[in-house]
This record gives structure tokens, sequence and C-alpha cells, in this order.
């Protein structure tokens, strides 16, 4: 089992519902957030070109946070899914400077946090938060090990690309473009 | 084409608009594990070399800076966590693929071991020191016996200890401008430099002083070597390294890092140092401290700078 994330830039538009839904549902404190919008502008009016993305932890295979942790709370679980373990986490901020997505931040409780992809909702069967409330229905999520998935269907069909793969982390958020 | 990115909906302390997340702690840290490292290699080198007499500042007084500088280090180290309370969990595990975690382990085994080395020397340096307790008269003696072994085991460690505060950097990919395998050998001879800067300046011996002088010369030539191999490196590499590098060529460390680091910290007491070799009589605070300021500077400007150097998408 392999969980892996895809969205469709040419649908998505921007409106930050899923960030909003993150953060109720995983009671992200005020002023922080675990997924959040990233636009890009090519070019300039008339010849413009826009790209907006909903970014998050990309789950990565070849993880620099898991590797550089010094306690081992940073950790892989099943369907790839990178978690912190609060109990273990010193705040040493490693796992920060290690990734090349700026995904993790320091809780004001002091351990590391950021997206779970949802597992909470995951192992039950549901859809992470984000991708159930997306009102454009732009998120795909689910098991690339899967052929007949939501997202090996998606990538199968769309052109995708994933963010900064010279870094190596072999990230598990796809963008269809 | 020109291309501009918009993050919006987040604003997360410490992570944006640039990371941020080791403060004036780290770069401390970094600078006083590398001058105890610097302290301890050239105390045990000349140790294994059997030149005690010639260097009693360098084996016996200089070490006595060390388990100061490496429990102050390990504090910064502790008011940098943000968990604090959880940091024993640093000490349940190992993990070697984490520099974090075997540079801790390091620390963990040099810092007993630099008080031990310290106590061994108090009392032929301090006559009326007497221990307390007798079984401590025979640790003494079972340690200035085995003197030599702890020299290698320290050596040894030292290197290690002085390499990690750069692997502690460049083990990170995601900060282009650390992300290069110079830096822990940079920072090893860096801290080498502070170390003999420090003992250089504590040395009431003239003849001592000049062969220190001549050591901190040649690590400061190799430091400016390293140091333009690093930039190189980064100009001959990808766009995210030749932009870390432009921080320090044209952009917002430019000034700090020429100024401070290679003229103040560098070239200028190696100019000291060489019209020393010649005759002139130079007072040795000038060059030690300038060398020792350069040193700190070094490690703030580094630890500032990667932070802000990131991968572009």
């Amino acid at each position: 089992m392999r969980y892996a994330m895809a969205i469709d830039t040419r649908k998505c538009v921007g409106c930050s519902d899923c960030v909003i839904a993150c953060q109720t549902e995983n009671n992200v404190p005020l002023g922080y957030c675990r997924d959040w919008i990233t636009e890009t502008v090519d070019g300039s009016y008339p010849n413009v070109e826009i790209e907006l993305r909903s970014e998050r932890c990309n789950h990565c295979d070849n993880s620099p946070c898991v590797r550089c942790c010094p306690t081992g709370a940073s950790h892989i679980v099943e369907g790839g899914v990178v978690l912190v373990e609060h109990g273990l986490c010193i705040g040493c901020g490693a796992c920060i400077q290690s990734c090349p997505y700026d995904a993790r931040y320091s809780h004001p409780e002091g351990w590391v946090d950021k997206c779970t992809f949802c597992n909470h909702r995951v192992t039950k069967g549901e859809k992470p938060a984000c991708v159930s409330v997306c009102p454009t229905k732009c998120m795909y999520f689910g098991d690339l090990d899967d052929p007949d998935s939501e997202i090996s269907n998606a990538l199968k069909n769309r052109k995708h690309k994933v963010l900064a793969p010279e870094a190596g982390t072999k990230p598990h958020i796809f963008y269809l473009i | 084409m020109k291309e501009e990115l918009f993050i919006s909906g987040r604003d997360i302390p410490n992570t944006d608009p640039f990371l941020h997340i080791w403060h004036w702690q780290i770069p401390i840290y970094l600078y006083l594990g590398g001058l105890a490292a610097g302290i301890l290699f050239f105390a045990s080198l000349f140790t294994i070399l059997g030149r005690e007499k010639e260097m009693p500042t360098t084996v016996k007084w200089g070490p006595f800076l060390v388990p100061g500088a490496l429990v102050l280090g390990l504090f910064m180290l502790f008011l940098d966590l943000k968990h604090q309370m959880y940091f024993w969990r640093l000490y349940m595990t190992v993990r070697f693929e984490s520099p974090m975690s075997w540079g801790a382990w390091v620390l963990m085994f040099i810092t007993p071991l630099s008080f031990v080395w310290v106590a061994s020397y108090l009392r032929e340096l301090i006559p009326s020191w007497n221990w307390k307790y007798k079984w401590l008269w025979t640790v003494e003696g079972w340690v200035i016996k085995n003197r030599m072994v702890m020299a290698w085991v320290i050596i040894f460690l030292a290197v290690i200890l002085g390499i990690y505060t750069g692997i502690l950097l460049s083990a990170f990919n995601a900060r282009p401008l650390w992300n290069n395998s110079i830096l822990g050998p940079l920072f090893l001879v860096s801290g080498m430099s502070t170390g003999v800067a420090a003992v250089m300046w504590m040395s009431k011996s003239h003849e001592e002083r000049k062969i220190l002088s001549r050591i901190d010369l040649l690590l400061i030539l190799i430091e400016l070597f390293f140091i333009t191999h690093m930039i190189m490196g980064a100009l001959a590499g990808s766009q995210v390294m030749i932009q870390a590098a432009s921080l320090f060529l044209g952009g917002e460390f430019t000034v700090s890092f020429w100024v401070f680091v290679i003229v103040l910290g560098l070239l200028f007491p190696a100019t000291l140092e060489i019209l020393e070799l010649f005759g002139y009589k130079i007072p040795v605070a000038i060059p030690a401290f300038l060398i020792l300021l350069g040193g700190l500077v070094f490690r703030f400007i580094m630890v500032e700078a990667g932070q802000i150097t990131r991968y572009l998408y």
C-alpha cells in the first residue's frame, strides 16, 4: 500500500477550503497551517499563466526529515505516511531544516507538527479532510499500488509533476498539469 | 520568463517568509564545540608527540577552557530546543543517519573526558590542590598512568566533534548553502584555528607562542583554501547553489562575510602572524582576538544565511 495525493492545478481555484478544513479537523493552532495555497505567475499581462497549488507535506519515500531526526520521532507508517511521535520529539528543528518544502513547523507546545495525510481518517477508510471538502473536486487521494484507485486513474490519464524532484526526496503529492 | 510566487494563507512563526528555526544559540554552540575540539586536538597531539614540557599551555592550561565551553555549548543547544523537557530522548537511541544523534553521543563522551583531562593536571598546576577522598587519589594515579591512551581517544573524538559541527549543517539537502561536503572539514579547520588562537593568547612562553602562531598560519591558509573551494563549488553548481553563493557575492551577507570573516578574521591576523615571523613585535592579543571573533561571526553568518536558502519551485 502506498498512499498518495494528486491535485488538479487546472481545476483548483485557490479557495483555501482545504486549508480551513485541515485546521478544523486537526485542531491546528491559530496562525499555523499544515497545508497552504501557492500561486505562481508566469509572464506578464496579457501573456500570463497562473498555476494554483494546494501544498502540504509530500510524504516522501526518501524523506530527509526521517533520516535526520535524532530520536526517531519522525517515522514512516503503513502506506508511506510520515508522522511525528510527540512524546519522542525534542523540538530540535533538524527536520524543519531538512524539508525542501518547508512543510513542517514548530507547534506552540514544542513538538514539530505537519500534515498527517489525516491518518486517523484514512485508517478508517475515509478521505483526508482537505480532499473531502474540495468544492471543485480537484484533489484525488488513494493507494498507488492499486491500479484501479482514484489516484492511479488520475495519474494514468493526465500529465503530472512533483515539486523539487531534484531534491531526490521522491515526493508523493502529484500535480496534474 | 519572469515567475512570481505567492503563498497565501501562510504566515507561520519562524517559517515564513524565511525559515528561522535556529536562533543565536546554534552558532554559539557550533563555535564552542569547534573551539573545544581545536584545543583538545592540539593538547592530545602534543601529548602523543611527547612535547608536554615544550608546550605547557597547549597541553595543560588550555584544556581548562574546554569543560566550560562544552557545558555552555550543550546548554545553548538545550536552550534552542522547543520541546525541552523531552531532551533526554536524545540519549535513548542511536541513529547513525542523523548527524545530530551521533554528535550528541560524541559530546556525551568527550565532555566527561575533558573534565578528567583537566583534573589530572590540577595537582601539578595548582600545588595547593588536594583531593578530599582517598579513591580520587587512586583514580588520579590511574589516569596519569594512562594519559597516552586518553590522548589517543580524545584526539579521535576531537576530530569527529570538529567535523560534526559542520556536518550538522551540510547534511541538510534542503539548504543549498550548507549542502556541500567541504563544510565539515572547513568547520574543523576553523575550530582548530580558534582553539590555537585561544591557547596562543593564554601562553606566556615566547617559544610556544611561536610554534602555535606557525600552526595557526597554516590553518588559516587551509581555511581560506576551503572557503574559496566552497564558493567555487557553489558557483559551479545548480541554480539553487548559485543563488546560495550569491548571498556572499553581492547579496545581503556580502559585507559581513568579506569584512568580518575574510579580512578581519583571516587575512589580517595572518598578515600579523607573518610579520611576527619576520621579527616584528606584535601583541599576541590582536591576532588571537581577531581569529576568535572571525570564527564566531563565520558561524553566525553560515547559520543565518543557510536558513534562507532553499529549493525553488
